[in-house]
């Protein structure tokens, strides 16, 4: 009973029998059904799928852009969420500052006149995904992934309970996504704000979500913890995976050389060089007759090869592999 | 100096009086309205429909204008006697002009309340101005030289036939306008950031582009139906304002444009009176003489500033 409770004070957000789409005339394209969903303070939520199975319309319908064709959501108004979309803007010419500054929009007259309260609060907003340094710049001298922070900073000077993104990592390097999703993490550690985001970017939402929604070909939604879903098997099933092992979280190499060797030693080296002989085709398999050790002389790592009582030292993983292929 | 503050001031009568007071005062307030109007009719054009290259005339209501003035004009002499006659007036070519603009204008705002989204809408207004301007060729392929004649002049623009009793209708208009223009800033601005976005901070989207579409026809409607279709302005006092300002927020860019479209056409009206001597240029002709080359040198001029 108290968890219950508990649960009904933290749920920000919740859909009951939601079905989702496109209405034209008398015909709709129905994307979700019977969506029975919510969100919850202080948790990271991705929401994966394949590309075109209707993330974004789902965020739009629960930011309550566009009009459900049945069901409920409970507690959005739209003052309760903020938005950050794929939608390219008009202008490019204004400041980041400016651009953070829309947040307070829904709080000013057409006068448009910020408060001192406001401007503490896009200040805010702006240190928060750390872009101070980038305050007057415009926002066509930004890179991708500098505008993306500062439309985050915008959504947050919203200051709103709920905030979802639609695809924020989509077209950056691997460095931008990274820290997004852990800015992203960290907010709703710090600020209590529950966060949904749309993506197809396996292992990042992995490694920093607290539930996944899986968008299903059956058009509803399988919720989880990552690690539950992998172990079940969900993934497999949706993503259809072809050569890669999500379980161990490798890609599959056929072991064409037909050789077996024993790897010994320990810490990420090991890891490492297991990843190079499993990519050149060498089968790691314990009591193999070659055996490599891993191990420290003089601080400096060594590849120890035994192949019939004959020791080779090599001092780099090329070495190593030379060393097998003559 | 002191010769023209007594004219202005001085008892009726005098030559300089009524020069003053009958001419040249009316012609300079037309031109600031018509700069006002079109100045920011095309700043609120260019931010709904997030295209650099609209103006007040996409929407195709000088197109609307134009088709009523040619029947007006050119059909006069093909048998309708009472069209002739108003032909004569420049109230007539006012009221053609203003049945035209709104009839367009009713014509999109319907359209506004079906489509969606800005693009569609501003083809639709593209479409009805190129059917509307298709009739006036055709009307003016089939018409006699002279009508021919005094329509082209009326499509040149000129701000030298408005009386006292035109500009208090245009001084109207303009106000409802602007107060409409300068109430919709806040909505002008999150327009910037895409419809969505605006939808999401609190802007009634729909409302918002209808007030924005009423307002630029009301007063583009209404200086057409005075001055003729006046070019250029519209479209490129946005942009030089932008670009010197450096900034997209309406609340600066409206006054501002408001300013710099009655400057240049207050400008332009001068240079066309001194080429002239006893007969002043067209209005459209200088507009876009002066102007375009301005734009190009500005947009040159500031690589670094996007438009």
């Amino acid at each position: 009973m108290s968890i219950e409770l508990d649960e009904n004070k933290k749920c920000l957000l919740k859909t009951q029998g939601l079905t989702l789409g496109y209405k034209k005339g008398e015909q709709s394209t129905v994307l979700f059904e019977n969506l029975n969903l919510s969100l919850h303070k202080g948790e990271l939520v991705c929401f994966m799928g394949p590309n075109g199975i209707g993330k974004s319309t789902l965020i739009r319908t629960l930011a309550g852009l566009q009009k459900p064709l049945a069901g409920e959501i409970t507690s959005t108004d739209k003052a309760n969420v903020a938005i950050v979309l794929t939608d390219k803007l008009s202008s490019l010419s204004m400041s980041v500052y400016d651009l953070v500054a829309f947040g307070r929009y829904p709080y000013l007259d057409w006068r448009i006149q910020f408060s001192e309260e406001d401007k503490n609060i896009i200040n805010r907003a702006i240190t928060l995904v750390h872009i101070n340094h980038l305050e007057n710049k415009k926002l066509f001298e930004l890179s991708d992934g500098q505008m993306q922070m500062a439309m985050i900073a915008r959504a947050l000077a919203q200051e709103t309970p709920i905030l979802l993104l639609d695809e924020p990592t989509a077209h950056l390097d691997l460095n931008n996504r990274v820290e997004i999703m852990n800015i992203l993490r960290k907010l709703s550690r710090t600020t209590d704000k529950s966060i949904l985001v749309a993506t197809h970017e396996l292992d990042l939402a992995l490694q920093t979500a607290d539930l996944l929604w899986l968008a299903t070909s059956d058009k509803t939604i399988h919720t989880g913890i990552p690690e539950d879903l992998v172990l079940d098997g969900s993934f497999d099933t949706i993503f259809q995976f072809k050569g890669f092992d999500l379980k161990t979280g490798r890609v599959d190499h056929e072991i064409h050389r037909g050789i077996s060797v024993q790897l010994l030693g320990e810490g990420f080296e090991v890891m490492w060089t297991r990843n190079a002989l499993e990519r050149s085709g060498y089968q790691i398999q314990s009591g193999a007759p070659i055996s490599i050790e891993l191990v420290n002389e003089d601080k400096k790592l060594v590849w120890k090869v035994k192949k019939k009582d004959v020791i080779t030292s090599c001092y780099s993983i090329r070495e190593l592999l030379r060393s097998f292929s003559d | 100096m002191g010769e023209t503050v007594s004219a202005i001031f001085g008892g009726r009568g005098s030559k300089w009086h009524d020069i003053i007071w009958e001419f040249r005062l009316p012609r300079t307030l037309t031109c600031i309205l018509a700069g006002i109007a079109l100045a920011s009719s095309g700043l609120m054009m260019q931010t709904l429909f997030r295209n650099p290259l609209a103006g007040p005339d996409v929407l195709g209501l000088s197109s609307g204008a134009s088709l009523l003035v040619a029947i007006l004009i050119l059909g006069g002499t093909q048998g309708a006697i009472f069209l002739s006659e108003l032909s004569l007036s420049p109230w007539g070519i006012a009221l053609a002009a203003s049945l035209g603009s709104g009839l367009v204008f009713g014509l999109v705002i319907a359209a506004a309340q079906k489509v969606k989204d800005n693009v569609s809408l501003l083809i639709i207004g593209l479409m009805i101005g190129a059917a509307a301007a298709s009739m006036v060729t055709a009307l003016q392929f089939l018409s006699k030289a002279d009508d021919l004649q005094a329509f082209v002049i009326w499509t040149m623009g000129s701000v030298g036939g408005t009386g006292w009793s035109e500009i208090n209708v245009l001084m109207l208009v303009t106000i409802i306008g602007i107060i409409i223009a300068i109430g919709s800033s806040k909505s002008l601005n999150t327009l910037l950031l895409g419809e969505n976005y605006a939808q999401s901070l609190g802007v009634n989207v729909q409302r918002s582009r209808f007030l924005i579409v009423f307002s630029t026809c009301l007063m583009s409607g209404a200086v057409t139906a005075f001055c003729g279709p006046i070019a250029f302005v519209g479209l490129a006092v946005p942009h030089l304002v932008r670009i010197i300002l450096s900034t997209s927020n309406h609340k600066i860019l409206l006054p501002a444009v408001m300013m710099g479209g009655a400057s240049l056409i207050l400008f332009c009206d001068i240079l066309a009176q001194l080429a002239g001597r006893s007969q002043s240029l067209p209005l459209n002709a200088v507009t876009s003489l002066i102007g375009a080359p301005v734009v190009i040198w500005v947009v040159m001029k500031s690589r670094s500033s996007k438009i």
